[in-house]
C-alpha cells in the first residue's frame, strides 16, 4: 500500500508544478517578478484570464474523470462515460432549449437548463440499459453513442431551422479560450459534487457489484443508481455550460488508474481526479503552445491524445487479458501467472 | 425464528410459487431442492427480499420482513446469488470489508478489521488477500464472497446455488464450509442446491419443491426415500445409506 500512496503524492506535485507553469503560459509574457512588483497590467491578466482558466481546467479534469468513474461503476461497464452515456449531448440539447426559450437567460438559467437536460437523458438511457440487459459488453456503450447522436441530432435540427448554429457552436466544440472572470464560475459547482461522490464511494462500488448483493448489505439499489447518475450528470452539465464539450476523459482517465489501482472507488477516487486534472491541463497547454500566438480548441488535443491512448488501452487488454499492471512487488501470492480471461477487454 | 406463510408469485398469469408455508428451524442446514422451475429459487428470493412476494407473509423474529429496516435485516440475514459483477476489479479483503458495510458503513473501525481478518482467515484465503477477484478461480472467489457474509456476522445465511460452476473438488469444499458455518459458528444456513447427495449428506432438513408447491418438507431421513424422490424428479431412485446418510442413485 506504501507504494500506491506514493503514486498519488506523486500525480498531487506533478498537477501543482503543471498548474504553476499553465499560469505563466501565454500570448502575454507573465512573469513572476513583475507580478510581485504589482505590474498593474500584468496582475489584472492573471486575476481576470489566467487563474480562471486554470481553476476551470483542473475543475473540468476532475469533474468529467470523476463523472466518468461513477457512471462506469454504477453501470458495470467499463466504456460508459459522460460521452458515450448521452450526457453531454443531452446538456448540449438543454443549453439549446434555454437559448430557443429565453434567449434572454444568463449563464445560470442555462445551466439550470442543461443541468435537467442532462439528468433526464442520462436517466433515460440507464433505464434502457437496465429494462435490456445486454449481455454484450460493448452493446451498451454503443447503445450510448447511438442515443447520444439521436439526441444530438434534433439539437442540430433546431438549431438549424432557428438559425442558432452560430450561437450553439460555442457549446459543441470545448475549449478554454472564454473563460474569462465573471462567466466561469458555475464550473465550481463540479467540487461540492466531487466531495458528495467521496462521501458516497462506499455505495456506488456496492451498486457497482450487483442488485442482489446491494440489497444484502442493506442498500437501497435504485435511490443509489439514481443519485449517483444524477451526480454524474450534474457534474458533466456544469462543465458543458463553460466549456463546452470534452469528450473521452470521462473514459480513459478512470480506465487508466484502474488499470494500476483497481476499482475500489475509496482507493481510486483521489487518483482519479488528479490524473484527470493533469490530463485536461497538458492537452490544454500542448493546444495553447502548438500554433502560438493562436489557440487549438482543448476538444480537438483531447480527441487526438484520447484516442492514441485509448487505443493504447485496447491493445494491451488485447495482450495481456484483464490483467492489471502490479504495483507492488510479488510477494504474497501475487507471484503466480494471473488467470488469462481470453482476449475480452473488459 | 423464520416463518414462511401462504406465500405466492405470479408472473403474469403463471403461478411460480403456490400458497407456500414452512418454518425454518434455527441453527440448522436446510436445503430447497426440486426440479427446474420448481420455485425453489424464487421462495428463497422472497425469504431474502430480493423478489417481491405477491401474497403472503414472510415473518422474521415476529415482523414480517417489509416491515423491517434494510440496514437492520442485513446484520441478521445475509443472501449470496451468483448474480455478483464479478468483472470488479476488487481486492479479496476489500470484497470481505463490505460485509461490515451495514455496521460501520464506509468508516471500518479497529474491531471491524479483526472480524474481517478472522473472516479471511477462517476462509483461508490469508495469502489471497490482496488478489483481485477477478483473478481468483470460481473456488476460491466463492470462498471470498462467504468470507464477507462470515465478516457481515449474520445469523441467517441464505445461498442460491453456492456449488454452481464449481468442480467436484471445489463444490464438496462448498458444502463442508456450509456444514461448519452451522456447527462451528451457529448459523443457520439455507440453500438451494440442484445436487440430491450433497443435500442429504450435509443439510438437516430438506425441502423438496414441484410446481411451486411444497411435495415434502422434514428431515433428511424423511425425505429422501425412493417413493419420494421417484414422485418429485419423475425418475427412478435407488436409496443407499452410506456413512449413516441416505444417498441416491438415478436413472
Amino acid at each position: 500500500m506504501l507504494k500506491s500512496k506514493h503514486i498519488t503524492l506523486g500525480l498531487f506535485f506533478m498537477l501543482a508544478i503543471l498548474s504553476v507553469v499553465s499560469l505563466f503560459v501565454g500570448v502575454i509574457d507573465l512573469n513572476l517578478r513583475t507580478l510581485l512588483q504589482g505590474d498593474i497590467e500584468h496582475l489584472e491578466i492573471f486575476l481576470i484570464s489566467r487563474l480562471p482558466r486554470l481553476l476551470a481546467i483542473l475543475c473540468t479534469g476532475v469533474g468529467m474523470s470523476v463523472a466518468g468513474l461513477i457512471m462506469q461503476q454504477l453501470c458495470m461497464n467499463k466504456f460508459v462515460s459522460p460521452s458515450t452515456g448521452a450526457t453531454i449531448s443531452s446538456a448540449q440539447f438543454g443549453i439549446l432549449l434555454a437559448l430557443l426559450f429565453m434567449p434572454s437567460s444568463s449563464l445560470w438559467g442555462r445551466a439550470l437548463f442543461a443541468f435537467a437536460a442532462a439528468i433526464l437523458g442520462t436517466w433515460a438511457f440507464v433505464y434502457f440499459i437496465q429494462k435490456i440487459q445486454f449481455k454484450d459488453v460493448v452493446m451498451v456503450p454503443l447503445v450510448g453513442i447511438m442515443f447520444g447522436n439521436i439526441i444530438g441530432g434534433v439539437t442540430s435540427y433546431l438549431a438549424y431551422k432557428f438559425e442558432m448554429t452560430q450561437a450553439l457552436s460555442s457549446w459543441l466544440v470545448g475549449h478554454f479560450s472564454l473563460v474569462i472572470k465573471g462567466r466561469y464560475e458555475i464550473v465550481y459547482l463540479v467540487l461540492p459534487l466531487v466531495v458528495l461522490a467521496f462521501i458516497f464511494a462506499g455505495h456506488f462500488n456496492i451498486v457497482g457489484m450487483g442488485r442482489d448483493f446491494s440489497q444484502n448489505l442493506g442498500v437501497n439499489y435504485n435511490i443509489v443508481l439514481f443519485f449517483g447518475i444524477s451526480i454524474a450528470a450534474m457534474i458533466t452539465a456544469s462543465v458543458v455550460v463553460v466549456v463546452g464539450s470534452i469528450s473521452y476523459i470521462g473514459l480513459i482517465v478512470p480506465n487508466v488508474v484502474a488499470m494500476f489501482k483497481g476499482d475500489n472507488i475509496k482507493g481510486t477516487l483521489l487518483d482519479t481526479a488528479l490524473f484527470g486534472g493533469i490530463f485536461v491541463l497538458v492537452c490544454d497547454m500542448i493546444g495553447r503552445v502548438l500554433i502560438a500566438p493562436y489557440e487549438l480548441p482543448i476538444e480537438l488535443i483531447v480527441g487526438i491524445v484520447g484516442s492514441i491512448i485509448f487505443v493504447a488501452l485496447l491493445f494491451y487488454r488485447l495482450k495481456n487479458g484483464r490483467r492489471s499492471i502490479r504495483l507492488k512487488p510479488s510477494g504474497s501470492g501475487c507471484n503466480t501467472a494471473p488467470v488469462m480471461q481470453g482476449g475480452q477487454c473488459e | 425464528m423464520l416463518h414462511i406463510k401462504n406465500l405466492t408469485k405470479r408472473y403474469s398469469e403463471k403461478t411460480v410459487v403456490d400458497d407456500v408455508s414452512f418454518s425454518i428451524p434455527k441453527g440448522k442446514v436446510i436445503s430447497l431442492i426440486g426440479p427446474n422451475g420448481a420455485g425453489k429459487s424464487t421462495v428463497m428470493g422472497m425469504i431474502s427480499r430480493l423478489i417481491a412476494k405477491d401474497a403472503g407473509v414472510v415473518e422474521f423474529e415476529g415482523r414480517d420482513l417489509s416491515a423491517w429496516n434494510s440496514k437492520e435485516l442485513s446484520k441478521r440475514l445475509a443472501i449470496l446469488t451468483q448474480s455478483n459483477n464479478i468483472q470488479m476489479k476488487l481486492t479479496v479483503k476489500e470484497l470481505v470489508t463490505f460485509g461490515r458495510f451495514p455496521y460501520s458503513g464506509n468508516h471500518i473501525n479497529e474491531e471491524d478489521e479483526r472480524i474481517i481478518q478472522r473472516a479471511i482467515s477462517y476462509m483461508e484465503l490469508e495469502e489471497f488477500q490482496d488478489r483481485f477477484i477477478d483473478e481468483l478461480s470460481g473456488g476460491q472467489r466463492q470462498r471470498a464472497y462467504i468470507a464477507m457474509v462470515i465478516a457481515q456476522d449474520t445469523e441467517y445465511i441464505l445461498l442460491d446455488e453456492p456449488t454452481n460452476n464449481l468442480d467436484i473438488y471445489h463444490a464438496t469444499n462448498m458444502m463442508k464450509i456450509v456444514r461448519r458455518l452451522c456447527d462451528e459458528l451457529g448459523k443457520t444456513v439455507i440453500l438451494v442446491l440442484h445436487e440430491i447427495n450433497y443435500a442429504a449428506f450435509y443439510s438437516d432438513y430438506i425441502c423438496a419443491f414441484v410446481n411451486g408447491k411444497i411435495a415434502r418438507f422434514g428431515t433428511v431421513e424423511e425425505v429422501i426415500t425412493k417413493e419420494n424422490l421417484s414422485e418429485i424428479y419423475g425418475v427412478n431412485f435407488e436409496i443407499q445409506t452410506i456413512a449413516g446418510k441416505p444417498l441416491s442413485i438415478y436413472y
